[in-house]
């Protein structure tokens, strides 16, 4: 009942950088739709007095202010930075010229 | 500009002084100076399966300042994931707060030129992670140095409330200073451990819709945030003028041209998808523990320049200059604690007048200088006892600032203690009139400016130690007897 345009679903992959085919456009539609309608039914019931959810276990204590002291650990040593980077130099990792288009 | 009013807020990113990042351990090192690369691991690189973990000390210093900057604190806080490609932010999302941020509805007064004080609005504070740093290469390409990704970040959003680029700098002046004081942030501009960047629209006066706003960008100086966002007023309502519309942008500063430049054309409203991190559960601040940071708050500066005035009967001027620097304040406060109590305004003259400018000229600061308040106390004591007089005081703290000796050591060492014998002064003064016989017959038919120049030579023939009072009274009585 909630059918995404195909612009919307063109606009999803775009954010998500994906080029998508015609044929893919037509079936992601069919699908994100079916995954929102899914969710909807959230709305059928009275949450009003129910505090938002942020987190899966967020409302357990023992899962609340997990933090750390402000203490330093070692770092990575330089091969092992640079171990997957397709392209480095200079001990940095090297890209393609980026045309910021966020 | 007087068709229109302009309409400012203004988003400070400041970087807060842990040892370590947001979420781990690698160590927050300086970002200009590092070798790239050397303080990063798994998690501010973004690999698969890294789990972040949220640096306590980072939230306390965050709630110290959403304090001091009168925010509502919201104990609940979540940290959410705002989606963005740019290979500055390994994980593709920077960890932000989105929905509930630290602090909300705060505000700051600041004084404008004409002496009023004027509220700004603090719509929010929030956590947040420092992104990599690009260089971008002659030949095409980028390198990438990812050591201050994830370096814990403050981010502080104004209401729309500023109206001018000197506003914007006293706004922006004011905040660096109290995360000074908060001991939070080194508020070094330059490096961009503290950055500014103005949003900007201009609406015709009397109207409430705002208008087109654009944004500047890597302003390195509050001169630059002032300059730069005056331009933009100017060259907005000149497009407006001309009939066409601003056009939504991120724009630049041109030190050489001394005008903003268009850097990035904002088509379409940003898409975030904000989301809850599931990573990190969300965060339930203890209110009692709110009250104890709160609590445990320096006094701030406007609170001490206020006191500076009220209780030591400061000049708005010389409070100003004592309260800039937390550490210069409570060295000053030090001196004017410890016994006998001098005069507040006399240290002050003291710190500001000798003190400020031997550290000016030795590019010292007050953390590294070898006086004690307790040694200019003692040395303003030896002053005010007629020890030394007032010149000689002078050098004695220049001798003091260079070898760290107290100031009885240095007068001791020196043999610098005044000349207060009144018979041995007089026997000077004597042979002094007698050796300038002439002077003494031009003074007689009224030349009485040479006065002076008897006063110097006593002073010379001392070496400056003779306690001017004393000379003064005593050339007096000599030359009417002289006049007899």
């Amino acid at each position: 009942m909630m059918a995404l345009t195909k612009d919307e679903v063109q606009k999803i992959a775009h954010l998500a950088r994906l080029a998508l085919t015609d044929e893919e456009v037509a079936e992601y539609q069919h699908q994100i739709s079916d995954i929102l309608d899914y969710v909807a039914m959230l709305s059928e019931l009275d949450l009003a007095d129910l505090p938002p959810t942020a987190h899966a276990v967020g409302h357990l204590v023992a899962q609340q202010n997990v933090m750390r002291a402000d203490i330093v650990a070692p770092s990575l040593p330089m091969d092992e930075v640079l171990h997957n980077a397709p392209q480095h130099a200079q001990n940095q990792f090297q890209i393609q010229t980026v045309l910021d288009d966020s | 500009m007087s068709k229109y009013e302009a309409v400012i807020g203004l988003e400070i990113h400041a970087e807060l002084m842990t040892n370590s990042k947001m979420f781990c351990g690698c160590r927050v090192v300086d970002s200009v100076e590092a070798p790239p690369n050397t303080a990063v691991c798994p998690v501010c690189l973004g690999m698969p399966g890294m789990l972040p973990v949220v640096n306590a000390q980072a939230v306390e210093y965050a709630l110290r300042v959403a304090l001091a900057l009168n925010c509502t604190i919201n104990l609940h806080n979540v940290f959410a994931r705002k989606n963005y490609f740019y290979p500055d932010l390994p994980k593709s999302y920077q960890i932000s707060q989105y929905e509930r941020p630290l602090g909300i509805k705060g505000w700051l007064d600041i004084e404008l030129e004409n002496g009023e004080t004027k509220r700004i609005g603090i719509r929010r504070v929030h956590m947040e992670e420092d992104t990599g740093k690009l260089t971008h290469l002659d030949g095409g390409g980028s390198l990438v140095d990812y050591n201050r990704s994830s370096v814990p970040l403050l981010e502080i959003v104004s209401e729309p409330d500023i109206r001018s680029g000197e506003e914007a700098r006293a706004y922006a002046t004011r905040i660096r200073q109290i995360l000074r004081y908060l001991g939070v942030n080194s508020g070094d501009m330059e490096k961009g451990v503290f950055r500014v960047e103005p949003n900007i629209s201009i609406r015709p006066v009397g109207t409430a819709a705002f208008g087109t706003r654009t944004e500047l960008k890597n302003l390195n100086s509050f001169r630059v945030l002032a300059d730069g966002t005056d331009y933009e007023l100017v060259r907005q309502a000149a497009v407006l003028d001309a009939g066409r519309q601003v056009v939504q942008e991120t724009r630049g500063w041109h030190e050489g041209r001394r005008e903003t430049f268009s850097q990035r054309i904002k088509e379409e409203a940003e898409d975030y998808r904000y989301l809850p991190d599931p990573d990190l559960p969300p965060l339930h601040l203890d209110a009692t523990w709110v009250e104890e940071v709160r609590a445990a708050l320096p006094e701030l500066p406007q609170a001490k320049l206020a006191r500076y005035r009220a209780d030591f009967g400061l000049s708005a001027y010389d409070a100003a200059v004592l309260t800039e620097d937390r550490t210069v304040a409570e060295w000053f406060e030090t001196a004017v604690s410890i016994p006998p109590h001098l005069n507040p305004k006399t240290i002050a003259n003291w710190v500001i007048n000798e003190l400020f400018r031997l550290m000016n000229e030795s590019k010292q600061s007050i953390d590294d200088i070898r006086v004690s308040p307790a040694g200019l106390v003692e040395l303003i004591g030896l002053v005010e006892k007629q020890t030394i007089n007032n010149n000689t005081g002078k050098e004695v703290l220049a001798e003091m600032f260079a070898s760290g000796q107290s100031g009885t050591a240095v007068v001791e060492a020196k043999g610098l203690a005044q000349i207060s014998d009144e018979a041995a002064l007089a026997a000077t003064i004597k042979q002094i009139l007698a050796d300038n016989a002439a002077m003494v017959e031009r003074y007689m038919n009224g030349e009485a400016k040479l006065r002076g120049f008897f006063m110097g030579q006593v002073m010379q023939a001392t070496q400056g130690k003779a306690n001017p009072k004393l000379v003064n009274q005593l050339l007096g009585q000599a030359l009417n007897q002289a006049e007899k």
